[in-house]
């Protein structure tokens, strides 16, 4: 276990050490002088100006040689200084992050486990169940196959547009002020649904192919042939089988992460949801490179962190992986 | 995923190769008898599989509308011709935008831009991860372990949060740039899962046999190895083609897409933008993402029945 | 107990067309016989071994039947077999190797099975130790996953496995075709102890090395492409085989202190027919060189002696 561990932190650490450096790298290697362009089109006054100016001078420290520029970079992203917004200046990036983090993680968080326990249960229930599974199948591949943003575009326009149920913007009733009373957690709620349901419908799809495809795939092994030899009831048999099924369940998890976040972000932006995609989104039409580069970080290790807690889930699901690794002989 | 290995958002795992043929040093590289009726044999399955048939009719449907369509329509896509957020009518099939822009137009140019960053991003991630793939399976030892971690850190980049990154830095971007983006950030996957085939095969007799005749490490793997996992590699283009869609969209929809030009996700990314949800312009944002859902499923499904030509033992009977 | 089987066809189904891979085979095994099943790959004894305990994905049934102690065996009805299952009929697999669920320590998924058929588990536990000790396993294997153990270890595990119940008919499927000679000769001698204990009361050991069943086996049955050849005692299968293709199958043993210079091996030209369209007739006819104007016409399958049945027209 500890090789394993060792492993997948090292790997972590690399990758943390190369967005960063890339991070870094990218504004040294555009045409032109991007800090002084940046200032330029953001008719500041001369007072704030300057301020920018220290910050630049700190990060981007361009009379400074290189390795201490890099170096001051790193100081100041471990002191959580990851500089001055350009668009909503003279907030600081990371007080701007976080004040869209909770949202994003409301979305994320039930619609990665939801749509995950859900997609696993329902192909695993499906897979061999004729009737069951030529309907399935067909939805699976087409929710699997849909952009994100497109089925927040369909939810939007046809539950808030055309039938008017759900509101199509915004995190809660903009004439509401944010107080702990029912109004406003039902407003809430009803702001946050579609996008959430966007996000868990495209990933259920995903997850119930991929279980119904690995549940077939393990019935079909000697084990369960064994099994069936020696008269073992279904119930048996596919008790096992998901038990086996779910593990590379769990390593897709990690591995999709990324394509999640990403629709996440996309979501958000579809239905204006103040999250972190929401101000990508903006940062990006207002030209804040501070900005984008503070959440690139922030999502990074972000990711990150949840590889690793699902790396210790696995351990913690596969037997194997802890015998293996204790060193007993086979 | 198989030997299920993991692909972008669930997709059918996929197995391993079909029957080998072996060959022997010296001789020429035709194929021999069997390769031969084996093709025969893809080929007949292939006819008869409904998976097969339709999906690649949905696709080539397409192919063809991103060809023909300019040639019916050749209006400018960015051009103002029409009234202002008309519905479809006869003269404009799929209605005008809110600036009264051709959205015919606007679709069969963005399928052609589709099209273009699927095959040219596809493509580069199946050569990087395929190249990656076959050397860290085939070589292993410190090579693998090399490779294997270079796999793994861009694996675990949310990718997308770099293109934001690198995107938002370059004032004029169009196809080829978005290709390589794509390109370059979606090949880990196809590396593993070629590496884990590349290293069950190599652990097969017939290559044992080719290595004891002496056939050097190159000539082993293009007329051993390679020919075995042709459908594999094939099956996994075919996958990084469909992502490929999926991730320019994407990209496209946020504002990071070419500077120029049109496509199907900055038609998405412009009706939202201009009310066209509240509007009702369904005609606006429907095509779009209805295309590329369309195009996408047809090459998974098409994909599974693939997969159960190239491994006789998926085969339902 | 007692096995009589009649005519059994199992056809596998392709997309090509059917298989025959059992066509029409009829015989017997008395109580406390362990009856060996030689034959060439594809010959179809694995099938019929399969045909009694459980059917592939690809298998089906085509017609006769099987009485076991006089009863019927429903082998054409999965459902109804389970009763038989692992209680009356059990099967050490091919598979053997990979037959465990290797996520599963071997006790637990030993435990989950047994209760799963309507057993106590944990009253079984000391008579499982006492089996384990019979193979030459040790206790603590039962807390171990399948990985941690070497192939002979598997093997003898799902031996203890399959035999836990006391089946009256263990059928044991190319058990040793994988291991090594001393574990092989370990192996068949742990099978004839089950038979000698009356753990089991009578055994069908398919393999295709005839040398194992000569040590073990009170009978052999040959099959050739789908069809029995002969059936007799040992002794006179690998003394005096009448069968043309019994004969060329134990002259092309090697024998040992006879060397390649002296003697040379011989083989059998040629190749078994395929079971997709049979040819008519005796399917040993083109390889066989006492074929004759006859052999157009299949043999049946008759006594000629005492338990001795054989299926050529050519036979002493």
């Amino acid at each position: 276990m500890r090789r394993y561990f060792a492993r997948k932190l090292v790997t972590y650490i690399l990758t943390f050490f190369v967005a960063v450096t890339v991070d870094w790298m990218i504004p040294r290697f555009m045409p032109g002088d991007p800090v002084s362009g940046m200032l330029s089109r953001m008719s500041l006054e001369p007072d704030a100006a300057n301020r920018m100016m220290g910050y630049f001078l700190g990060a981007f420290g361009l009379n400074h040689p290189i390795w201490e520029q890099y170096l001051n970079f790193w100081v100041a992203l471990f002191h959580g200084d990851l500089g001055i917004s350009v668009w909503l200046f003279p907030r600081p990036v990371t007080g701007i992050i976080m004040d869209a983090l909770p949202y994003t993680l409301a979305l994320l968080v039930p619609a990665i486990v939801l749509g995950w326990i859900a997609g696993n249960q329902f192909g695993a229930y499906a897979a061999r169940r004729k009737r069951l599974d030529n309907t399935i199948l067909p939805i699976g591949y087409i929710l699997t196959a849909t952009p994100y943003m497109w089925l927040g575009i369909l939810l939007a326009w046809g539950l808030g547009s055309v039938l008017k149920v759900l509101p199509m913007s915004g995190a809660y009733d903009l004439s509401m002020s944010p107080t702990l009373t029912w109004e406003f957690a039902v407003s809430v709620f009803t702001h946050w649904l579609m996008p959430f349901l966007s996000l868990f419908l495209v990933g259920f799809g995903g997850w119930a192919i991929g279980m119904r495809n690995m549940i077939i795939y393990e019935l079909e092994s000697d084990y369960a042939h064994y099994l069936e030899a020696l008269g073992a009831p279904q119930g048996l048999v596919r008790r096992y089988a998901f038990r086996n099924a779910v593990l590379p369940q769990v390593t897709g998890l990690a591995l999709s992460l990324g394509v999640i976040v990403a629709g996440a972000l996309v979501t958000e932006v579809v239905f204006s949801y103040p999250g972190l995609g929401y101000l990508v989104l903006q940062a990006i039409q207002n030209e804040d490179y501070f900005l984008l580069q503070g959440v690139f970080l922030f999502v990074i290790i972000g990711v990150l962190v949840a590889n690793f807690l699902i790396d210790v889930a696995y351990v913690v699901v596969d037997p194997r992986t802890r015998v293996g690794m204790q060193g007993e002989s086979a | 995923m198989s030997v299920h290995v993991e692909a972008p958002r669930g997709t059918p795992g996929a197995h391993g190769p079909g029957p080998e043929a072996v060959a022997r040093p010296g001789e020429p590289v035709a194929p021999g008898p069997a390769a031969v009726r084996q093709r025969r044999e893809v080929l007949y399955f292939a006819m008869r599989d409904r998976r097969i048939i339709l999906g690649a009719a949905v696709v080539l449907f397409f192919v063809l509308m991103s060809i023909i369509g300019p040639l019916l329509d050749p209006t400018d896509p960015q051009a103002f011709v029409g009234p202002t957020g008309q519905a479809p009518n006869a003269d404009f099939w799929f209605g005008t935008t809110t600036f009264g822009q051709d959205v015919f137009a606007q679709f069969v140019f963005g399928l052609q831009a589709t099209f273009l960053v699927g095959l040219l991003g596809g493509g580069l991630a199946a050569i990087v991860g395929i190249t990656i793939g076959f050397v860290a399976g085939y070589r292993g030892g410190v090579v693998d372990e090399v490779l294997s971690m270079i796999t793994n850190v861009v694996l675990v980049i949310p990718t997308l949060a770099v293109l934001v990154v690198i995107a938002a830095f370059l004032s004029a971007r169009g196809v080829i740039i978005e290709a390589a983006f794509v390109g370059l950030t979606s090949w880990p996957w196809a590396a593993r899962a070629v590496r884990a085939q590349t290293f069950s095969l190599r652990s097969r007799e017939f290559v044992d046999l080719a290595r004891l005749s002496g056939l050097s490490s190159w000539r082993i793997i293009f007329r051993e190895i390679a020919p075995n996992m042709g459908s594999y590699l094939f099956m996994t283009f075919i996958l990084l083609f469909g992502g490929a869609i999926l991730i320019a969209a994407t990209l496209d929809f946020i504002g990071l897409g070419p500077t120029d030009g049109i496509s199907l996700g900055l038609m998405m990314n412009n009706a939202v933008l201009w009310s066209a949800l509240q509007l009702g312009l369904w005609w606006w944002f429907i095509p779009p993402g209805l295309g590329i859902t369309a195009i996408v499923g047809a090459l998974y499904v098409m994909n599974v029945g693939l997969d159960e030509i190239f491994n006789p033992k998926l085969r339902d009977m | 107990m007692s096995l009589q089987v009649t005519d059994l066809r199992v056809y596998y189904r392709t997309l090509a067309g059917d298989v025959k891979a059992l066509d029409g085979v009829t015989f017997a095994i008395a109580d406390g016989e362990i009856m060996g099943l030689a034959g060439e790959s594809g010959c179809g004894k694995s099938t019929l071994g399969k045909s009694l305990t459980h059917f592939d994905s690809r298998m089906r049934y085509i017609g006769g039947e099987a009485l076991l102690d006089g009863a019927p065996l429903p082998v054409m009805d999965s459902a109804a077999m389970d009763e038989f299952r692992f209680k009356a009929v059990s099967i050490i697999p091919q598979y053997a190797m990979s037959a465990m669920n290797p996520t599963r320590k071997i006790g637990r998924m030993t435990a989950d099975l047994l209760r799963s058929r309507g057993v106590n588990a944990a009253a079984m536990r000391p008579e499982i130790e006492r089996r384990l000790e019979l193979v030459g396993l040790e206790r603590s294997v039962l807390d171990r996953y399948p990985i941690e153990l070497s192939g002979g270890m598997k093997q003898r595990m799902v031996m203890v496995i399959s035999t836990l119940l006391d089946p009256s008919l263990l059928i044991a499927d190319e058990i040793t075709s994988a291991l090594d000679v001393s574990t092989q000769k370990a192996v068949a001698e742990t099978l004839v102890g089950f038979r000698d204990r009356k753990l089991v009361r009578s055994m069908m050991v398919i393999t295709h090395d005839m040398s194992i069943l000569s040590q073990i086996a009170d009978t052999i049955t040959v099959m050739y492409a789908g069809k029995l050849a002969e059936k007799a005692p040992t002794d006179r299968i690998i003394g005096e085989p009448s069968h043309p293709y019994t004969r060329l199958l134990i002259s092309s043993l090697p024998e040992v202190g006879v060397r390649y210079a002296d003697r040379r091996l011989s083989g059998i030209p040629g190749s078994p027919p395929p079971l997709l369209d049979p040819p008519v007739g005796c399917r040993f006819r083109m390889r066989c060189p006492l074929a004759s104007a006859a052999c157009e016409q299949e043999p049946p399958f008759v006594q000629v002696g005492q338990d001795h049945s054989v299926a050529c027209w050519n036979a002493e």
